[in-house]
Formats: C-alpha cells, structure tokens, sequence
C-alpha cells in the first residue's frame, strides 16, 4: 500500500510516442503531475496538445495502438506501465475508471445499456446477474436517470446524449473507482446538459470521495471544477498551479490566450474574445526552442533556440511555468491584457 | 415489423411473377432449337413432329401458352412437364433438392468455420506475417476458378482416380437417409472445393469489418471497463463486425442454391445445378423454367429472411 502522505497517482516523466510512416509523433513529450486522494486536477489544452493520450495511457488504453511509452505512473505507488495487461485489467474500471468525449460512439449500439454496466460490474465484482443488474439499477439511480427500473433495459439510441454521458459514468463509478478520468466529458453535449454533468462529476466526487483527473480544452469547466490545473500544450505541461492562482496570476502566454478566449457576460461584447492566432504545432517536428514561440506575440530571438524547463514562479513553489519571459514582465504583461 | 414483412412478401411474389415472365419469354424468343423435334427422334415425319407439338402445347398461340403456365404455376403450383422425359418439373426438383441442399449448407458450414476464424486473427494481427499468410492465400483461393480446383482435388485426392486415394471420389454421392456416412465421405471434397472461394472471401469481409469495428469508441470503453482482451474481442468487436457479414451470407447461400452447377458437375452430384445445366442442353424449357425460378424464390426469401434478422441483430433498425 501507499506510503502517508503519497498522492493517489503520480505522473513522471511520462513520454507517449506513436510511430507513423511521416515520423514519429511524440504526443506527450515528458509530463510530471500528482493527484491527490479525493482531488480533482483539470488538464486544459487544445485539440492535439497529448491530453486525451496522456489520461489514456494512465489505463493503458493506448498500449493496443502501438504506443511507445516511457516514464513512470505511480497509483498508489504501483506502476502501472509496467503491469502485464492482466494486471492493469483488474485496476481499469475497478480502481480507475474513465469516462469518454462522445457518449454516442462510447456505448455498445447492439447492447442495451443495462447489460453493459452490468458486465462492468461482473467484470469486478463475483455476483450474481441479479444482483449486478440492482446496482445498475441504483447506478443509474445515482446519476440522476429517471424511472432506472425501466430504462436499464433500453438501447443507447433510446437514450439522449445527456442521458447517455450519465450512463457511461455510471458504468464508471460500477465499482466504486479511487480515480476518475473524464475526458472531454462534456464536449458532445448541449449548454445546459454540460453544467448538469459537470455538477454530478463533483457531487460524485465529494459523495464517494473519489478523485478525479477532467481533461478538457474548456477553461471554463476546470475553472468550476479542478483544484489544480495543469495546462498542455504540444505534448508538455507548460503550466501548472492551484486553479485559484491560475485563473488569478496566468504566467504563460499560451494560458493568457486560453483564459481570453473564454466568453464572459459582462463587458463589451466586440473586444471580449481574443482568440490564440495559429494552429497546434506539428508533434513530429515540433518547433525549436520554446515549442509555442511561432503563436506566442512576446517572442524574442532566443526563445527560438532555448527550451524552457517548466520553473516554480517566483514565491509560489506550486505554480510552475515552462516560460522564458522575466517574470516582472509576464506580471506587467499580464496586468495590461486583463 | 408484421406488416412490413407482409408488404415484403407481396413484393417478392411480384418480383417471382416477373422473373417467371421474363424467363417465359425469353426461352421462346431464343433460338435454342425446337422442342418438339429434339422430341420426336432423329428420323421424324412432319406430323410426328406437329403430333408431338400439340401434345406439348406448343401450338398455341404465346400468349395463352403463358397464361397457361403462369396460371398453373402460381395457382397450383405446377411446374409443368419435362419435354425431354415427361416427368413432373417439381418432382425432379425435389428429388434434386436434397443433394444441392447438402452441398450448399455443408459448403457454408466449412466457409464459416475456416474463414472467420481466419479472418479475425488477421484483424488483431494487422500487417503481421500471419495476416500477410492468410490474406495472401486467400487471394489465390478467391481467384481460383471452382471448377479447376475440383478437378485438382480429384486428381489429388479421390479414391478412383487421385494421386493420394482419401476422399470418394466424383459420382459417388449417395443421399444423406440412405447412408449419412457416405454423405457425409462423398462430400467433403466437394465442401471443401466449394468453400475455399467463400472461405477466402469471409475471411477478408471479416478482417476489414473486425479492423474496422476495432477502432471504434465503444471498443476502448470495452477496454476501459477491465475486460479480457478476449471478451473485448469476441463480445463487442466479433458481435457488431458480425451484422454485414450475415447479409451477404444469406444471398450467398440462396445464390449458390440456384447455381452450384460448376461444382455439382465436376463431381456428378445430381444437384439442382445439374439438372438445369442437363435441360438448356435438351432445350427443356419447363425444367429450365421451373429451376430459374426456385433460384429467384431462394433470393427473394434470402432477402426477407436478411431484412429480419436484422431487426434482431441490430436495435436501432425498426421497419414501419
């Protein structure tokens, strides 16, 4: 077991590279985080940045791609990549549990949606089809389904995407997991049915108490929800710190961008969003030096040749950034954009 | 659904009169010799000939002689009269049936077994030298020609005249009731021959359908789950790559019904293919007829049957 004190899941070094014929493509080049026990990180980044595979590769789910992986993910001190798949199998859906972008693809279309949180149970869990099928009952239950009783035994088409976003996270919780990870959990759904996903994700968490890693390119959601934020960009994490701190002080551009890009009600309505100019950078030829110095307005010549180390921001030993500005001047920077 | 199904089949009985017309017709408008004279012998007096034309009905006007034919078809169910040996159509079709049958069923049996399989482990196995085996030798199945094959089979294998004596050889096929070992001996080559094109051709309709199915959100979520690569595999890949591969398989099989001829001659079984390869020979229309017919009655139910099974197979296909 875990010593005191050591986080539930520990990130190192983490590198995920994938073989292609144009080259290798590295989609996480060398991410650390921690998440603690009953925490709720926010990874934030845009489409391609190596968030989806990074929270991935923490089940292993990118191990049937071909995946090179390299580094270490302590859960409760074991680390997963080096388990046999048998192993990882008895840890996935059962200890950690994950819950996907599109609700619609994600269910079985020739299952009905009771038998397959059912097999999730019974995957985990030596009962009998009976009563594996009264949890999923009261799983479904649990994630605000109405009328569970009746609708377990319906097909995935005869659900809404909502409900069936709140089914895949009750296949989730089936086994009562340590640590969640919800990729784009709401991305493919309506306004409204986001904020009711997001609200059950953090009235889950604190009724279970479990922990929960939410991978999104939507400030907004961590912002409501994650303690810790860590936001990626081209395969690195080149900010991290407490979501206070980062929603308040930003230190790298890349933030600065993600955080104005955001629509707010108030003010003017011509100059409120500020979208980040350029398109993500190639992850096989990523660009030299500071991975995000063709995008970033602030470039000078020599971030085009010195890679930046992400560094703890000055007083703030856990709000780190991978920035080559001088930090008064990211300060002054900062202050004039907002 | 009932009532779906009930406009299918009107549809189909539509379809069937059509196809009955249309081979009606076209057998009178080719010229593939008279009836009546391949009847009456070499030497035959015009009024032999005439005689025998009258007897057979050909001497009616076209039109009443489809009338005639149509009305006894589908009103009786009478399929008319051999001209060459003036027994019952549907009787010498049902004697055929069984032995096409059994080919056919046992054929698909044997396809099934080897190329799914096959097919499967290349799809987990992409771009493996398994994979590039098994798909390599199943272009130079699925290019083989069927007759050829079976005449390499016998000259391999068959106890009379085969290099290696294993299998009975051509003609030896003797009906499943009468002695269920010599159906089955007599056979197997012919399953073998039969199913090897449709065996390479499952096996790569399997392959593309599981590699495609694999890449599929529902599959990872299988994964994320804590299923055994096995069960991941076979209950939620092999279940939905399944579906398309059904619908070819019932055509498949009604095709085959109506048209084993190549396989059925090379190893003399006397199937339905036989039997109409024997009558465009003789030029005997009521048996060309009649077996034309039971093959479009075979696709017309395949169809149906297709439509159906789809509905259990997949939830999402509701027919109004």
């Amino acid at each position: 077991m875990s010593a005191a004190g050591e986080p539930l899941l520990r990130v190192e070094n983490l590198h995920v590279e994938f073989p292609t014929e144009d080259g290798v493509v590295k989609a996480v080049d060398g991410i650390d985080y921690e998440v603690g026990r009953g925490c709720t990180l926010g990874i934030v980044g845009e489409s391609g940045s190596g968030k989806t595979v990074g929270a991935m590769t923490i089940l292993g789910l990118t191990r049937a791609q071909g995946a090179k992986i390299t580094g270490r993910i302590l859960f409760e001190g074991r680390d997963l990549l080096g388990l046999p798949d048998p192993e990882l199998q008895k840890i996935r859906g059962n200890e950690i549990a994950m819950v996907f972008q599109d609700p619609s693809s994600s269910l079985h279309p020739l299952y009905r949606v009771g038998a397959q949180i059912v097999e999730a149970v019974r995957a985990h869990q030596d009962v009998s089809k009976a009563q594996a099928r009264e949890r999923t009952i009261e799983l479904l239950g649990l994630v605000g389904i109405p009328d569970p009783g009746r609708r377990v035994d319906d097909y995935p088409h005869e659900f809404s995407g909502g409900m069936r976003q709140r089914a895949m996270i009750a296949m989730a919780l089936a086994n009562e997991p340590k640590l969640l990870i919800a990729d784009e959990p709401t991305t493919a759904l309506d306004v409204t049915v986001q904020a009711q996903i997001l609200a059950l994700l953090e009235r889950l968490r604190v009724q279970l108490g479990m922990a929960i890693v939410i991978v999104t390119h939507d400030m907004g959601v961590v912002a409501e929800m994650a303690d810790e934020i860590a936001v990626m960009y081209a395969g690195r994490i080149v900010e991290i710190a407490a979501t206070e701190a980062l929603l308040s002080s930003p230190e790298h551009p890349y933030s600065w961008g993600l955080l104005r890009s955001i629509p707010t009600l108030a003010g003017p309505r011509v100059e409120q969003l500020a979208p980040i100019p350029g398109s993500p950078p190639s992850l096989i030829e990523p660009p030299t030096g500071c991975h995000f110095h063709p995008r970033c307005p602030y470039v000078q010549p020599e971030h085009t040749r010195i890679d930046p180390g992400l560094e703890p921001v000055k007083g703030e030993p856990s709000h780190r950034v991978a920035c080559l500005l001088a930090a008064g001047e990211r300060r002054r920077i900062w202050e004039g954009l907002r | 659904m009932t009532r779906y199904i009930i406009r299918r089949i009107l549809w189909g009985v539509l379809l069937l009169i059509a196809v009955t017309a249309l081979t009606f017709v076209l057998f009178r408008i080719l010229p593939t010799g008279d009836p009546a004279r391949l009847r009456a012998g070499r030497v035959a007096s015009p009024q032999v000939v005439a005689a025998i034309r009258h007897d057979l009905g050909l001497d009616k006007s076209l039109f009443a002689q489809f009338w005639i034919y149509m009305k006894e078809v589908f009103l009786h169910f009478n399929l008319g009269f051999s001209y060459y040996s003036s027994a019952p159509v549907r009787g010498l079709i049902a004697n055929r049936l069984p032995a096409t049958l059994s080919l056919v069923l046992g054929a698909s049996i044997v396809w099934l077994a080897v190329g799914l399989p096959v097919g499967i482990v290349s799809a987990l196995r992409r771009r493996t030298l398994s994979d590039r085996v098994s798909m390599g030798t199943a272009l130079v199945f699925v290019s083989a020609p069927e007759y050829w094959l079976g005449l390499i089979a016998l000259y391999l294998f068959a106890a009379d005249i085969g290099k290696v004596k294993v299998f009975p050889g051509a003609g030896s096929y003797v009906g499943l009731t009468s002695s269920p070992w010599k159906w089955f001996s007599s056979l197997l080559l012919p399953w073998l021959v039969l199913a090897a094109g449709s065996a390479a051709i499952y096996a790569r309709l399997m392959r593309g359908s599981l590699s495609e199915t694999m890449e599929e959100d529902y599959i990872r979520t299988a994964r994320a789950k804590g299923l055994s690569e096995r069960r991941v595999v076979m209950r939620h890949g092999v279940r939905a790559a399944i579906n398309p591969i059904v619908t070819i398989l019932a055509l498949d099989i009604a095709t085959l019904l109506g048209s084993a001829v190549l396989v059925e001659t090379v190893f003399d079984i006397p199937g339905i293919g036989r039997l109409n390869y024997d009558a465009i020979t003789h030029s005997d229309f009521p048996i060309v007829q009649g077996t034309v017919l039971l093959g479009a009655l075979f696709i017309v139910v395949a169809n149906i049957l297709v439509d159906i099974a789809y509905a259990y197979l997949d939830p999402r296909v509701r027919y109004s």
